[in-house]
């Protein structure tokens, strides 16, 4: 089996296209591998955001779960998506839960070290930024379509 | 083409079978009083005529070939339509039809095509799907796309599901909101289209659902890539007459009823962007 | 309804007497004759059954939200404009029965349909009106379904058509090109022509039909000095337009400002009381009313005049799509000047002014027109 590099798998991630090779290192050091069984949760709403996940295998729900009654799923995200955007904003804690609805692997990136590696280079702050913005954007559009509720009734 | 009688007087036709589908739908199967039901093309509909309370334009909800008369799957949403929901098998109602411009079925044989249906609006893609799978091997790959309200308001599950299973066809289907016994997707419609499996310059779209989610369907293809001038929508406007007589379905200079339902995007992509026209 | 008619170019001449016996031989060919009368301080169409019910000696003064009635110093018979009235009352008629259905116990519903048919005779058909009566020809017969009772009416009809004399204070259909000279479309054309003592009616025939009729009204043949005087009728007439319409690129001028910043102007004003459409020879929006006796067996169908300037016309799914004034004027001018020409060829205004002199807070199309010509628009938006 050709155990392929941390570098070599995030080049070939869509959401890292055209990502500098001299960031590519800087960004394989904060990452791993991982799993989770379908139904194990990846993230809990209140968590310290130290992680976020880019899929490359499964499909992942977001949930909010209000007291006597069943959790709504908000969004499902899927391969080559990213889960968990509250790394980015102070004070860094999850704001839904995430549960794996299949068995996921992703690739888990240590937010906190990232966050601290951008701080210090602002040309990687900026390469990241780049990349979660319209992300953010896509996702604030698509969730403000949902809200409208357009098959309601009347 | 009813050349030679009175386009203002229903036939009569009478319900031969009713079938539940949602909580507040129902699909009716008509048969003619007399005679024999007029061949029709995916896309159109027919104005149904409830007695004593009035019309409603419903689209056909299963192509010509499917059964011998008429299927219409029509929601309670109004008088009219309330009270054929209600209509029992053996009772008779009024049709007039068929009417308006059909989907491009034909003009998508040697392409991909692409369904993209918001709630009910699956009902009048129907008819366009079961023509495009009867004769498969004319067309490229065949996605359709559906996004409903919530589980419980996903129309036609039986075909769905008989089409997921075909490996020629690519069925994705989403919804608003959910609980977690759903495990489809959760997220709007337009989300299925950029993971969607169709070549963008080799492709022809129909799209139908609530005017809002057309608009940004059509936007969301376009951004993968298609031009406007690919992709349909059916328009829904006021209709009194659906002859072009009565003036209610203009929008902007074209009739819904005689130069729609179904329009290209590009014939309309500049007063879909203007707000009360 | 007219066929193309190539006459000798002759016109006869006929009197007062002669417009008197016209009228009762169409009577007696069995036509419903119908033409101008004073009625509620206003020149309407309605049955008449002799030039003694003609408002002889009146004239009209109109303005943008004015209509007033006055003495003239003769007794013209037809010495005035339109008044809020136009022939499309008679040929699409305001409340119509479609048809009746019943429905027996076995649940067995049949349908009969019966349209009342008339024989209409018209008198005082003015040229904006032929025009009118066209385009509303190409609504209701040309499109892939026909009204096959408009179109029945409309062949039987007999149009005495009038050449104005005066022309109205909100008339424009020089601009429009509808007139003030009656062309074709009709089976007999007079202008009158009043001077003291004299009174005559130059004719023209216009189809076979009017040929045959005038045949049996003593005439004479017109003289040289008669036909000039005929047409200096027309020349000044055409001269003394109230209002003028510049159509050029009107279409794309309308079409591609729906932004317009007049369209607010315009919107403060409008009541949207929906008169003008009422009165305006070519609008021809309807909507159906469905109606059931108690016992639940008959029911019928109810055509009537609508109005694009109701809330209901385009109420869909729990909502009107024009909801505000300013989308539903917006709708009617653009509809009525552009749209109707991606729809039907020709504009659908044919400048009679009835729209301007009927609204109750004058709102002027040219006026529109012209503000949006003049302003800068907003290009395609909104």
């Amino acid at each position: 089996m050709n155990m392929e590099t941390m570098d070599q798998i995030l080049a070939r991630q869509a959401f890292f296209a055209d990502f500098p090779p001299e960031f590519a290192a800087l960004l394989a050091g904060c990452a791993s591998n991982c799993h989770f069984k379908a139904g194990e949760y990846i993230i809990h709403e209140g968590d310290p955001a130290d992680r976020f996940y880019l899929v490359r295998q499964g499909k992942v729900a977001l949930e909010i779960a209000a007291p006597a009654r069943a959790p709504v799923v908000i969004t499902t995200l899927g391969e080559g998506q990213i889960v968990g955007m509250s790394w980015l904003v102070a004070p860094y804690r999850s704001e839904f839960d995430a549960r794996a609805m299949e068995p996921v692997r992703a690739i888990a990136i240590d937010a906190a070290c990232l966050r601290g590696k951008c701080e210090v280079d602002h040309h990687l702050g900026y390469e990241m930024m780049k990349r979660f913005l319209p992300v953010i954007v896509k996702r604030l559009h698509a969730t403000r379509l949902q809200v409208l509720d357009v098959y309601g009734h009347n | 083409m009813q050349a030679a009688r009175d386009p203002f007087v229903p036939d009569i036709y009478r319900v031969e079978q009713v079938r539940r589908e949602l909580a507040d739908a129902v699909t009716l199967e008509l048969a003619p009083q007399s005679g024999t039901r007029p061949d029709f093309r995916p896309g159109q509909f027919n104005m149904l005529y409830a007695f004593g309370v009035g019309e409603v334009a419903i689209s056909m909800s299963a192509s010509a070939r499917e059964k011998p008369g008429f299927v219409h799957t029509v929601r309670n949403a109004g008088a009219v339509s309330g009270a054929l929901a209600r209509l029992e098998p053996g009772a008779t109602l009024g049709v007039r039809g068929p009417f308006g411009t059909g989907w491009p079925v034909a003009e998508a044989e040697g392409r991909d095509v692409v369904i993209v249906a918001g709630g009910l609006g699956l009902a009048p893609l129907r008819p366009a799907i079961q023509e495009v799978l009867a004769r498969r091997e004319c067309y490229g790959r065949v996605t359709i796309l559906v996004g409903c309200r919530s589980p419980y308001d996903i129309l036609y599950r039986h075909d769905l599901e008989q089409w997921r299973q075909r490996l020629d066809v690519t069925v994705e289907v989403t919804v608003d909101h959910a609980g977690t016994d759903w495990h489809g997707d959760v997220g709007f419609v337009t989300t299925l289209i950029p993971r969607s499996p169709f070549d963008p310059d080799k492709a022809v779209a129909l799209v139908c659902g609530p005017e809002v989610m057309m608009r940004f369907a059509g936007g969301a293809l376009q951004k993968a890539g298609m031009p406007a001038s690919d992709i349909y929508l059916s328009m829904e406007r006021n209709m009194k007459c659906a002859i072009g007589l009565c003036g209610h379905c203009q929008f902007g200079p074209a009739f819904i009823c005689k130069d729609g339902p179904v329009l290209p995007l590009e014939r309309i992509a500049g007063l879909l962007a203007v707000q009360e026209i | 309804m007219t066929q193309a008619f190539k006459g000798d170019g002759s016109a006869g001449v006929i009197d007062a007497a002669g417009l008197q016996r016209l009228i009762e031989v169409l009577a007696e060919e069995g036509y419903r004759v119908v033409g101008p009368s004073l009625r509620d301080d206003a020149i309407v169409y309605a049955d008449m059954d002799g030039t003694g019910s003609l408002p002889a000696g009146w004239t009209d003064r109109q303005e943008s939200g004015r209509y007033a009635l006055e003495r003239r110093s003769d007794k013209a018979f037809f010495g005035y404009a339109v008044g809020p009235h136009s022939w499309k009352a008679f040929l699409f008629p305001p409340v119509e029965t479609l048809w009746k259905a019943q429905r027996g116990s076995d649940g067995v519903m049949a349908i009969d349909s019966e349209r009342h048919r008339d024989k209409f005779a018209f008198i005082g058909v003015r040229s904006c009106e032929l025009h009118a009566m066209a385009v509303q020809d190409r609504v209701f017969g040309e499109g892939p379904y026909t009204d096959t009772a408009y179109a029945a009416r409309r062949s039987d009809a007999f149009i005495v058509a009038v050449n104005c004399a005066e022309a109205g204070g909100t008339c424009f259909c020089v601009s429009m090109k509808t007139g003030p000279r009656a062309e074709q479309g009709f089976d007999l054309a007079l202008t009158e022509l009043i001077d003291g003592e004299e009174h005559w009616f130059l004719t023209e025939t216009g189809s076979e039909a009017g040929q045959r009729i005038l045949a049996q009204i003593s005439n004479v043949q017109a003289s040289d000095v008669q036909v000039a005087a005929a047409r200096a009728v027309s020349e000044r007439t055409a001269s003394k337009m109230g209002r003028s319409l510049d159509t050029n690129g009107i279409k794309e001028l309308l079409q591609d400002n729906p932004g317009h910043p007049r369209w607010d102007d315009v919107a403060a004003r409008c009541l949207t009381c929906a008169n003008c459409t009422m009165v305006c020879p070519t609008c021809f929006c309807s909507t159906v009313e469905d109606h059931s006796d108690l016992t639940g067996e008959n029911a019928e169908r109810v055509r009537k005049w609508d109005s694009c300037f109701t809330l209901d016309y385009s109420f869909i799914h729990g909502g009107s799509v024009r909801e505000s004034s300013r989308s539903r004027y917006r709708q009617w001018m653009t509809h009525k000047l552009a749209n109707w020409i991606d729809q039907f060829g020709t504009s659908g205004c044919v400048g009679c002014g009835r729209c301007i002199t009927w609204c109750p807070v004058g709102i002027d199309l040219t006026e529109e027109v012209a503000a949006i010509r003049a302003g800068p628009g907003e290009g395609k938006s909104r």
